[in-house]
């Protein structure tokens, strides 16, 4: 078996292969409901009907999405630059800390600046968590897998540090939980009586700031530049390492937004459960999406539908919600798959 | 001893790893001793006994000789490894044939010649009885080559057929019974070595009478670069300078002729702004530059056209457009407030598309998609577009075809009759000869003393290539 490159693939292609992906992993979950003794057309039928059948399901995806977007970009501008930030869950909850140590009162602001501020500080925590892994890559050559995958672990150490300690509500008996922001740091929700909330609204304005500095910036060219050929890219005289750092920045920075969203649009305070893998989730969203960060906004609401829709399912259907956990596994084998065969020709001989 | 002759790109490589089956043909059958032979396996290959020397080898450095060897001759699953049979084999192999290394040193610890010597016994080792090797002279000194072509001559003597690929008309006259000549991927011809000469071979190669390039006379001008003694750090494995002294002037091409490895990199990467000086001083247009990079070159005007096109000079899988404009991209032309002008970065790609004649898509095509003629034409088009005043040419028409080369050619020729100072570095000496007015041979990091053209006979100039100094003149 031998690979040969092939020709730029047309837009055509380039959608219908993702499509194939999530048709190869439906496949293949069928397979598993089938195993599981129910039918996978009724099941698949109340997946959908779970994420998207009502108003009030389609707000629940879309309001899953939403960290899942932030996350996906974060990983999606990395990957362009082929610094391979694995760290995204670690960098959600460094943002997710700054917003409680900043939103419980700390700071006596109305919310039109409050918010702000507490977004901005959010995002430079997560800047700063990726900044150290980006270096040490950059000076000794470390590498950044290890590191951003292994900070994961560190953080969710460090947060069950915090709130065992100086974040536990003294109010929580006992659990190990922060206070609740105080009400000038809360997102505002779209819709009452809904759960979704203005994070939706920076999430799809990020995504739209992050194609622009993709697709028009100076920056955005280097990134690609670097991304591509780092050896020619240093060639021609562009600053590869400071590339690095500067999209280590914003990479960081944006799965840190993800977190602010999370506890000041959704949750209200900080818990270790913030984050079922959110940032893990990214990776598959950012490889579904092809890196394209408008694309991310489409692949993590298609995520974030299977989580939902495969809850709503397993609570009729009797089939396990972890068929969910499968699917988007699944979703990223045949997706990086899928790349693979866009870009090369398999020839059998 | 067949030799297989031809042009850089003429085809001689992929038709010997067609023979090996690492590529697979698209039509037409292998055979050897009589059985036709699988396409696209290597394995069938070995075991019908045939053994290929590769130009860049394929040894694991951080294994011994011995395991080298051995590598992939042990059955997968057997408990034990011996060790002792197969050096004993070895030694014996070395023995026989003079191919002098000790089979328990590390590869990483060997020279270029031992290594070679290592693909030669990894062939003998498997029993091969037709050996190809490919370019094998190309990273020798002349000294390891008298001793290869010895150690092949005992080969044949013992039955052994040998496929020997070169583009070197007088390697090729001393050593082969029998030389095939390809050109442009067919057979050109093939003759007893014994009945032709170097003049119908050459001829045979180019396909026509070999015209070199009118080189008018032009006054060369003051020194736009000039390096006084110039060592670099050592990097990796490469050769770095020791004492470099050089000077460019205008309307001058200075060649720098020399076998690969001893300090050309070292040499490109000082001029290219990738590599600094440890000491010593470099001037350019009379400015010392107080922070030598990629950047400071291209300010001051150097356009640097890399050795290796596919890895260095060009991003492959991003299109002509944004490969064109990689060099000046922050200008105000292409850049504005941190935003990319793309309008006019595709201006400029097609203005070097229409001036360079290069044949491709358009801008938007994957520069990968191009051929390699094509690809230079297009780093040479982002080099030589602002009128550079100093050009660094790194090998600029390695693996071209002939039109390729004479395009190539023509351009530096063009920017020295314009008052460029123009650094040749190229291991075609050939090359050399045709286009600098000066000389000079790197040989360990050092440079000889320049020569004018036709100063310097070709043997004394391969003297130098070898590492023996001049006597003092």
């Amino acid at each position: 078996m031998r690979l040969e490159p092939k020709p730029a693939p047309s837009l055509a292609t380039t959608l219908l292969f993702p499509v194939g992906a999530v048709a190869v992993t439906v496949l293949v979950a069928s397979l598993l409901v089938l195993a599981a003794g129910a039918n996978p057309l009724s099941v698949f039928g109340l997946v959908l009907k779970g994420a998207a059948g009502s108003q009030f399901a389609l707000m629940e995806t879309l309001t899953r999405a939403t960290p899942l977007i932030f996350t996906g970009l974060a990983v999606a501008v990395a990957f362009r630059a082929k610094l391979w930030n694995i760290g995204a869950e670690a960098q959600l909850y460094a943002g997710a800390i700054l917003t409680v140590v900043l939103g419980t009162g700390a700071l006596p602001l109305p919310a039109i600046v409050l918010l702000p501020l507490i977004a901005i500080f959010a995002a430079l925590a997560g800047a700063m968590l990726l900044l150290g892994p980006a270096v040490l890559k950059v000076r000794f050559g470390v590498d950044e897998v290890v590191t951003t995958l292994l900070l994961n672990f560190v953080m969710i150490l460090f947060v069950s540090m915090l709130l065992e300690g100086v974040l536990k509500d003294p109010t929580g008996l006992g659990w190990p939980q922060s206070q609740k922001l105080i009400a000038e740091a809360r997102l505002p929700r779209i819709v009452t009586g809904r759960r979704l909330h203005y994070g939706f609204v920076l999430a799809l304005v990020s995504a739209l700031a992050v194609w622009i500095v993709m697709k028009k910036t100076t920056l955005g060219y280097e990134m690609r530049a670097v991304g591509h050929n780092p050896e020619a890219a240093r060639f021609s005289g562009m600053p590869v390492n400071r590339i690095l750092l500067k999209t280590a920045l914003i990479s960081g920075g944006l799965a840190a937004l993800g977190g602010f969203s999370e506890v000041a649009g959704l949750k209200g305070n900080l818990t270790l459960d913030l984050s079922p893998g959110f940032g893990y989730s990214g990776i598959v969203v950012a490889m579904l999406a092809m890196l394209n960060p408008l694309g991310v906004v489409v692949a993590a609401i298609f995520v974030a539908g299977i989580f939902v829709g495969a809850d709503a399912m397993s609570r009729t259907a009797g089939v396990p919600s972890y068929i969910a956990n499968v699917m988007v596994a699944t979703a990223l084998l045949t997706m990086v798959t899928a790349i693979m065969l866009m870009r090369f020709r398999v020839r059998w001989r | 001893m067949v030799a297989l002759l031809g042009e850089n790109g003429a085809g001689k490589t992929t038709l010997m790893n067609i023979l090996f089956g690492h590529y697979v043909a698209d039509d037409g059958t292998v055979e050897a001793f009589g059985t036709e032979l699988p396409p696209g396996d290597p394995r069938a290959a070995l075991d019908a006994g045939i053994g290929m020397v590769h130009q860049h080898f394929t040894l694991a450095d951080n294994m011994t000789v011995l395991e080298n060897i051995a590598l992939g001759t042990e059955p997968l699953f057997a408990p034990r490894f011996r060790r002792e049979a197969a050096r004993q084999k070895i030694r014996k192999l070395s023995a026989d044939f003079g191919l002098e290394v000790h089979p328990d040193s590390l590869v990483s610890a060997l020279t270029v010649g031992e290594r070679q010597r290592v693909e030669i016994l990894k062939a003998l080792y498997r029993d091969a009885r037709i050996l190809i090797l490919d370019e094998p002279t190309a990273v020798l000194t002349p000294l390891e080559t008298d001793a290869l072509f010895s150690t092949l001559r005992k080969l044949v003597a013992e039955g052994l057929s040998i496929i020997f690929i070169s583009h070197k008309l007088n390697e090729v006259m001393a050593i082969s019974d029998r030389v095939v000549v390809l050109r442009a991927g067919k057979v050109a011809g093939e003759r007893r070595t014994a009945e032709t000469d170097r003049k119908a071979l050459a001829a045979l190669m180019v396909g026509q009478d070999l015209v070199p390039p009118p080189v008018p006379p032009v006054v060369t001008g003051p020194a736009l670069l000039i390096m006084e003694n110039v060592s670099t750090p050592r990097r990796g494995t490469g050769t770095p300078l020791s004492g470099v002294t050089l000077s460019l002037h205008s309307g001058e091409i200075t060649g720098v002729a020399g076998v690969s490895g001893n300090g050309q990199a070292a040499l490109a990467g000082l001029l290219s702004g990738l590599e600094t000086p440890q000491s010593g001083s470099m001037a350019v247009q009379g400015h010392a530059p107080d922070n030598w990079s990629p950047v400071a070159a291209l300010e001051a005007g150097i356009a640097r056209i890399p050795e290796d096109r596919h890895a260095v000079g060009a991003i492959a899988d991003m299109s002509v457009m944004e490969n064109v404009i990689s060099e000046r991209y922050r200008t105000p032309r292409f850049s504005k407030h941190g935003f990319m002008d793309w309008k006019a970065a595709r201006n400029f790609a097609e203005e070097i598309i229409r001036d360079y004649d290069v044949k491709c898509p358009g801008p938007d095509a994957r520069i990968r998609l191009l051929s390699g003629g094509n690809m230079q034409k297009l780093i040479l088009g982002r080099a030589l577009d602002p009128e550079p005043v100093i050009i660094l040419a790194n090998q600029p028409t390695r693996g071209l075809d002939v039109g390729a080369i004479a395009y190539v050619h023509g351009r530096l020729l063009e920017a020295r009759a314009r008052g460029a100072a123009v650094l040749l570095i190229s291991e075609d000496l050939d090359e050399i000869l045709t286009l600098a007015d000066r000389t000079v041979v790197i040989s360990g990091g050092r440079l000889s003393v320049p020569s004018a053209r036709g100063e310097r006979t070709v043997r004394e100039l391969g003297e130098l290539m070898a590492g023996h100094a001049e006597a003092a003149a």
